[in-house]
């Protein structure tokens, strides 16, 4: 049983952390309706700047503040170049757009910053805790402290400021919007930065965890699974998809891969996801109902 | 008199044009099939024109499901992989089946496969197939990474060629394996503008364009979205066993990853969707681009710029760069690029005489 509930906590932890992921495409598809295939490419510059700053001896906050500078920057551009020449355009093309721009940001990022693997240490000690019989490490809690305040202030300005209320008109309906002077590439940009700083909190968690390496871009692949799951416009959703998909990754890689002699980790949470679909179409938390013949 | 004269006239005229026709049809076989392999150099069957044509073929599979049936797949390359290793398998445990029954076998494997994977499209839509089709290409890589009887228990995983072979000829040259390519894809085109231009490929077409419309009239819409997983997975199958066998040589799970399933992608969308000739045009794209950046490096001497790996690197950037520019100029692909090219040369011509 304890090694049960342990299991499931670290699945639980692991999770949270995919739902961080999760959640920069959220914000991205609710504003543009783009699934962004480059969100993990963006956590990788992200780490992988944050890393080179600290290592030339940047204290954490300035390093923070200059890795966040370069994610709005990286978000100007996406705008310009490639949001504003694609728009209206469908979202198979924009979808083949982001993954063109995952090219570009790992490739760009690698040949600038190099391709070494590097150690992140952001000040959280990973020892274990004894709860109750079950062993937590406070890295994870403090993780988890971490993207739960994130997923709070992102709620508050979402329904609270001017900001996220036009950015939320612009979900409902852009045309509509559009006709009332909210100016669609400004809330893109502003968006895409948000996105930007939210790959950048995932990138020092999960940097700190694995090492910021290419790996991380790769972080892409367990998101969609999360977002299936949860429903792609719900930043709850986003969480709670996560939530399930780690802890039933890790349940299943401890109870069902060793009878089929493997890790099966690469793919159960598709399965997981295809599953959902069949019974919820919309997703857990989502908002539209995908039409039905 | 007169009439049937014109008549008459008039049914020369015609034969004369598909005469005309058939001859170019004629002349184009002729220098695919003699003049190329006499002509080109080892180097360029093996590593441009073969390549070329197998990656084209996997375009043409693609967009027979998302072009013309309008549904997704992220996962054409767990199909290829299918069929890689059921020709391995049936040619090292039945060693007598001619290698045209293997490809058969080995796409209707490919295309159960699909069916299964499909099933999920009767519920859902649009780019949530991803899940589905994403789901195959992580399943397949780890079966054929994990179960060794795959492979014929090999330490390193791979299948190597086996001796590839026809009625006695020999395939196993690069004239041959190019031979043999040409061979597989000219029917496969052929086969695809049958089924394009069939009922059935009418319908996928009506499904893509307005589903809700194309039940009430009375299209059995399920089963032709199933029909699309399984007839584009058996062209995957046999492009697979192509690519394995008549392009690589050895491969293993993971020749077939998402970078391939990717690849395929773009072919699609730079080529043009709901085009059959357009998918060579995306494939020598997605072939030449590395080789052209590769000579362009070299030729510039740039290697002032870092070693091999920032080089690397650097091709990524400009392959992306490359990839979102044509998305952006030329939405259609360019297969409408080359379409009204030859409609201006036309005109011009035309203006001329």
């Amino acid at each position: 049983m304890g090694y049960f509930l342990e299991t499931l906590t670290t699945g639980l932890f692991a999770g949270l952390m995919y739902g961080l992921v999760a959640i920069g495409f959220v914000l991205i598809y609710k504003a543009s309706g783009v699934f962004n295939f480059a969100q993990g490419a963006m956590v990788f510059l992200a780490a992988l700047t944050f890393v080179t700053l600290t290592e030339r001896g940047t204290s954490f906050w300035i390093a923070f503040a200059i890795t966040c500078g370069v994610m709005i920057a990286t978000a100007v551009a996406i705008e310009a170049l490639v949001l504003r020449p694609l728009r209206n355009r469908d979202p198979l093309t924009l979808f083949m757009a982001t993954l063109g721009l995952s090219f570009v940001i790992e490739g760009a990022t690698q040949f600038f910053l190099g391709t070494d693997v590097h150690m992140l240490d952001i000040g959280i000690d990973d020892i274990a805790t004894d709860f109750g019989g079950i062993l937590i490490s406070q890295f994870d809690i403090v993780a988890s402290l971490i993207v739960i305040g994130l997923v709070v202030v992102l709620a508050i300005v979402f329904s609270k400021t001017r900001m996220g209320i036009s950015l939320r008109a612009v979900a409902d309906d852009t045309l509509a919007a559009q006709s009332i002077g909210i100016r669609l590439p400004q809330i893109w940009r502003i968006v895409w930065s948000v996105a930007g700083i939210v790959a950048l909190v995932a990138g020092l968690l999960w940097g700190a965890r694995q090492g910021v390496q290419y790996s991380l871009s790769l972080i892409t692949l367990k998101a969609l699974p999360v977002l299936i799951i949860g429903g792609f416009s719900s930043i709850p959703g986003a969480i709670v998809g996560g939530l399930i998909v780690g802890a039933a990754e890790s349940l299943a890689d401890i109870y069902i891969g060793p009878l089929v002699g493997g890790s099966v980790s690469t793919w159960f949470a598709y399965i997981l996801a295809v599953a959902f679909l069949l019974v919820r179409p919309a997703g857990l938390f989502g908002d539209r109902a995908i039409e039905r013949v | 008199m007169s009439v049937s004269n014109n008549v008459l006239a008039e049914a020369a005229a015609i034969s004369s044009k598909s005469n005309l026709r058939i001859l170019a049809v004629i002349a184009g076989l002729l220098v695919l099939f003699v003049a190329v392999p006499l002509g080109a150099s080892d180097y360029w069957l093996s590593s441009i024109i073969i390549p070329t044509l197998v990656m084209g073929l996997a375009g043409i599979s693609l967009n027979l499901l998302m072009g013309y049936a309008g549904l997704v797949s992220l996962g054409s390359a767990a199909f290829m992989s299918i069929g890689a290793f059921s020709a391995y398998n049936l040619i090292l445990r039945a060693p007598f089946l001619p290698l045209p029954v293997v490809l058969l076998v080995s796409g209707l494997v490919a295309a159960a496969a699909g069916v299964v994977f499909g099933l999920p499209a009767l519920r859902i839509k649009g780019f949530y197939l991803g899940a589905s089709t994403l789901g195959a290409q992580f399943f397949f890589e780890w079966v054929f990474s994990n179960f060794t009887w795959f492979s014929n228990d090999s330490q390193s995983l791979t299948i190597s060629a086996p001796r590839l072979a026809f009625l006695g000829w020999d395939l196993q040259s690069p004239a041959g394996r190019y031979l043999l390519a040409i061979s597989v894809t000219t029917a496969l085109i052929g086969l695809a503008f049958l089924i394009v231009k069939s009922r059935l490929g009418r319908e996928w077409m009506a499904i893509r364009d307005m589903d809700t419309a194309a039940s009430v009239i009375g299209i059995r819409i399920a089963r032709r979205k199933l029909q699309a997983y399984a007839i584009s997975s058996f062209f995957l199958g046999v492009t697979g066993v192509l690519w394995g066998f008549a392009y690589l040589g050895t491969s293993d799970a993971h020749t077939f990853n998402l970078d391939k399933s990717f690849q395929v992608l773009f072919i699609v969308l730079i080529g043009g969707t709901a085009t059959i000739f357009g998918n060579f045009l995306g494939a020598a794209f997605i072939v030449l681009t590395p080789i052209l950046l590769d000579r362009i490096v070299l030729a510039a001497n740039l290697s002032f710029l870092g070693d091999q790996g920032a080089l690397t690197n650097l091709q990524r950037v400009i392959f992306g760069v490359i990839i979102i520019l044509i998305l952006i100029k030329e939405p259609d692909g360019l297969a409408a690029l080359i379409r009204r090219a030859t409609t201006a040369i036309g005109k011009w011509k035309r203006g001329a005489t």
